[in-house]
């Protein structure tokens, strides 16, 4: 493993995230193994890596859904607990179909509230949603079905419902697919947007390498296990990343 | 008005009483569960666990249980939580374990109860008899009415967050999992009370044809949820009066209602479909 440290960007608040000796098997299959990182406050850190490697695992353990080996701890909390720790999700998808009879206030209500979204609509929580969904300018899609929104609109939706309330962490799984390539570039706008408007630390999955060079502060290269690790241009350099994607 | 005549003279009877007063009561609940069971695709997973009500009726004769529908309520329960638990460790389709449950379930029953040559005596079971219903099923009808309502308004929230991504729910702090395991667990009791009357091989209509009917055409939860009860009550009262007029059994005409509204409803979203 080639570790290329950037204690640089390590200014006053330090590690947001600290990963010790990480793994995660299914059954017999290891899936990620003697993962150790460090995800520094504030800061864009991108997870790449080709398919099948353990990225969306990765963000599993973090969020605590999966078993795994090892420590993960919440350094900015006083516990290190993840309970302290609040954390916004975006999936890489949901899983509806274009007839689903939920609508965005439907999905976003279910997710953030606790009034009941089967017995009746509150206009409270309506605003409040309305003013959410503005912020990355889908309030028009409110009333509509979710499955019948674009793929773009649909991640706009998810990533409001992540910053509600706004988070310490934001953890985003990057769609494979759905989303052309105008709203993948707006996506990295506005992740950009977020993390410097709010001090917001993003830890994001990305399957677009060139954006990722361009917006990120930290790139993490995982192949079942951390390969390379640091400064996206000292990434793209390493010999493991030319081995994984090529050397265009 | 002749219409309304007649079904106040049908209800003098009590076993028409009694069957009238269960139908209202678990028609929504039905409808409401099956909303759920719908979109989280468990239309077999109900199935399953309707077919697996024979094993409890012989665990409840084996035993020697007074009531049997303890024996079944407690069945269900343990039956649902063990196929949640394997479900969700295992990497094999959801629908392959479901089934191996279901059939060894069924088969086990159906041999227990045949031990002595007397399963003559459950086939009621398999296409039920809603003039059998006694008013101790009645009240537990309306126990289970009153818990599911409850369990609706607060839980709903989450199971639909859950459904729709477990990991984006955990992240809001909603354990999922526990969630699926109570909802589970009262499909399988709802069940196991009303498949004496219902019987076995047509209760998941029951769950399966209001909600599907109304997702045909309703747009949002609320709708979703309001149309799938009409549905249920409408066609579970339609039905119970058909069939007394036409001396047919409840349980299918009932079904067939439902069914006729889901062609209707089908046929209305592909009109409407934008």
């Amino acid at each position: 493993m080639i570790e290329a440290h950037d204690h640089s960007a390590c200014e006053g608040h330090c590690h947001c995230i600290e990963i010790k000796d990480l793994g995660v098997k299914f059954g017999n299959d290891v899936i990620l193994k003697d993962v150790n990182l460090h995800m520094h406050c504030g800061q864009l850190t991108v997870v790449i890596g080709p398919n099948g490697a353990g990225k969306s695992t990765l963000l599993r353990a973090i969020l605590g859904e999966i078993e795994h080996e090892g420590t993960i701890d919440f350094t900015e909390t006083a516990s290190g607990n993840r309970n302290e720790m609040k954390i916004g999700y975006v999936p890489q998808s949901l899983n509806i179909e274009r007839e689903i009879p939920i609508t965005v206030y439907d999905l976003f209500a279910s997710f953030i509230s606790r009034t009941p979204v089967w017995l009746f609509k509150s206009k409270k929580l309506y605003n409040r949603i309305y003013e959410q969904l503005k912020v990355f300018s889908v309030e028009d899609c409110i009333d509509k079905q979710v499955g019948k929104l674009s793929g773009g609109q649909l991640q706009r939706v998810m990533l409001s419902i992540a910053i509600t309330p706004m988070p310490n962490l934001l953890i985003l799984d990057e769609p494979v697919s759905g989303i052309d390539e105008n709203g993948v570039r707006d996506f990295y706008r506005i992740v950009n947007e977020l993390k410097t408007k709010h001090d917001l630390s993003i830890l994001l999955v990305s399957h677009d390498l060139h954006l990722v060079k361009k917006y990120a502060d930290k790139v993490i290269l995982l192949d079942n296990t951390i390969l390379a690790q640091g400064k996206p241009e000292e990434v793209y350099e390493n010999p493991y990343f030319k081995e994984v994607f090529g050397n265009d | 008005m002749t219409d309304a005549m007649a079904t106040i003279d049908i209800l003098n009877y009590a076993f028409m009483r009694n069957a009238f007063i269960a139908i209202l009561i678990s028609t929504p609940i039905f409808a409401l569960l099956g909303t759920m069971v719908v979109n989280k695709k468990m239309a077999f997973f109900s199935d399953a666990i309707g077919h697996s009500a024979l094993c409890g009726i012989a665990v409840g004769v084996v035993f020697g249980f007074t009531s049997r529908s303890l024996s079944m309520v407690l069945f269900a329960i343990l039956f649902s939580v063990l196929l949640n638990f394997v479900k969700d460790r295992t990497t094999y389709g959801a629908d392959t374990i479901i089934s191996v449950f279901a059939s060894v379930a069924m088969s086990l029953g159906l041999v227990l109860l045949s031990i002595g040559g007397s399963f003559n005596k459950y086939t009621s079971y398999l296409v039920g008899d809603i003039l059998s219903i006694t008013t101790y099923e009645i009240a537990m009808l309306a126990i289970c009415l009153v818990l599911v309502i409850i369990f609706w308004i607060i839980s709903y929230n989450k199971l639909s967050a859950d459904s729709l991504s477990r990991s984006l729910a955990r992240s809001k702090g909603i354990n999922g999992k526990v969630y699926d395991y109570v909802f589970s667990a009262f499909v399988a009791v709802v069940i196991m009370f009303s498949i004496r009357w219902i019987g076995i091989l047509l209760i998941n209509s029951l769950i399966i044809l209001p909600a599907a009917s109304s997702r045909n055409v309703s747009r949002n939860t609320r709708s979703y949820h309001l149309v799938s009860v009409i549905l249920a009550v409408v066609s579970g009262v339609a039905g119970l009066v058909i069939s007394y007029y036409t001396s047919t059994p409840t349980g299918p005409m009932i079904v067939l209602l439902l069914g006729g509204a889901f062609f209707i409803t089908f046929v209305i979203h592909s009109f409407t479909k934008d």
